[in-house]
């Protein structure tokens, strides 16, 4: 079970206890009328879906109800850090490393008759 | 002529009773509960107001006179009052920019007693309720296998499981298999 930390309730907390809202820091357009339908199809439509670290919204529904942002590992599933909505995006330099075996089905039941 | 028909209010858990030789489940008395929101510039005149100091402070809780606070939120609490008080009233008196939202009849609550008491909770709990992080007067919304649930430390071996009326049955019967595999 993942142990994931809540800023805002200090304290590590189980997954069971939190959901996944999407990509953190994509920015509304002040003018959202004003946009070509190319730039709204990117602002609402398109994510990178990075290997690696991604930065995404998490909500503690279970808990205190918030939501905040987190880095997270896409290939070892570890979350890096947890800071709170409205703060800016962490300096993760240097990056932290990451797992350098990604278990796949392949790699573990490959040879298994 | 017939005589009339009364209607009877019963609680979600009226009789029910359940547990172990180590725990204890009983259904808690009826009371009326807030769902309370507010800011922290309104704290101090809602503490007043509600006689009890409002925690402000993860999984605090602050209880006076039968009437218990709990920290669920950065700007949200649940108050329960035993004695049935008309919290939405008493809240709306300290003149502070607030939401009480009236849930009395939304929650029920059992009460989780005895020394495998934490263990039958932890059946279906994912949270430490070890005393040094959950000690005695923590509090905290949390979850109980598919229910939520606002979970209270009376005592090192009582807790007070809130949840929603629909849910209870299911809290329950939860619990009672929590409570089974604790004395195990």
């Amino acid at each position: 079970m993942l142990l994931i930390y809540c800023p805002y309730c200090e304290e590590e907390r189980s997954e069971l206890e939190f959901r996944g809202a999407g990509d953190a820091h994509i920015a509304r357009s002040t003018n959202i009328a004003a946009i070509s339908d190319e730039e709204f199809e990117a602002y609402f439509f398109l994510r990178e879906n990075p290997k690696g670290m991604i930065f995404e919204r998490w909500r503690h529904i279970h808990g205190c109800g918030r939501f905040f942002n987190a880095a997270r590992d896409t290939v070892s599933d570890r979350f890096v850090k947890t800071y709170k909505a409205g703060e800016p995006k962490p300096d993760l330099h240097p990056a932290p490393a990451t797992a350098a075996t990604v278990e796949t089905y392949e790699a573990l039941e490959g040879d298994a008759q | 002529m017939a005589d009339l028909t009364q209607a009877v209010r019963r609680a979600p858990l009226t009789g029910l009773h359940g547990g172990s030789s180590t725990v204890r489940l009983t259904p808690a008395a009826p009371a009326s509960h807030i769902s309370l929101r507010a800011g922290p510039d309104a704290v101090f005149a809602l503490s007043g107001a509600l006689g009890l100091d409002l925690p402000t402070r993860p999984k605090g809780s602050a209880s006076a006179n039968g009437r218990t606070a709990i920290w669920l939120g950065p700007d949200e609490w649940l108050v329960i009052d035993e004695n049935g008080a008309d919290l939405v009233a008493i809240a709306g008196s300290s003149g502070a920019l607030h939401a009480a939202t009236d849930v009395s009849h939304r929650n029920t609550a059992i009460i989780v007693a005895g020394p495998g008491a934490a263990s039958a909770i932890n059946a279906g709990c994912p949270q430490d309720l070890s005393l040094a992080v959950f000690p005695v007067g923590a509090g905290s919304r949390t979850i109980l296998g598919k229910a939520e649930i606002v979970l209270l430390r009376l005592a090192e071996d009582t807790f007070r499981v809130e949840c929603w009326r629909s849910f209870s049955t299911y809290v329950f019967g939860m619990l009672t298999e929590g409570a089974e595999d604790a004395s195990a």
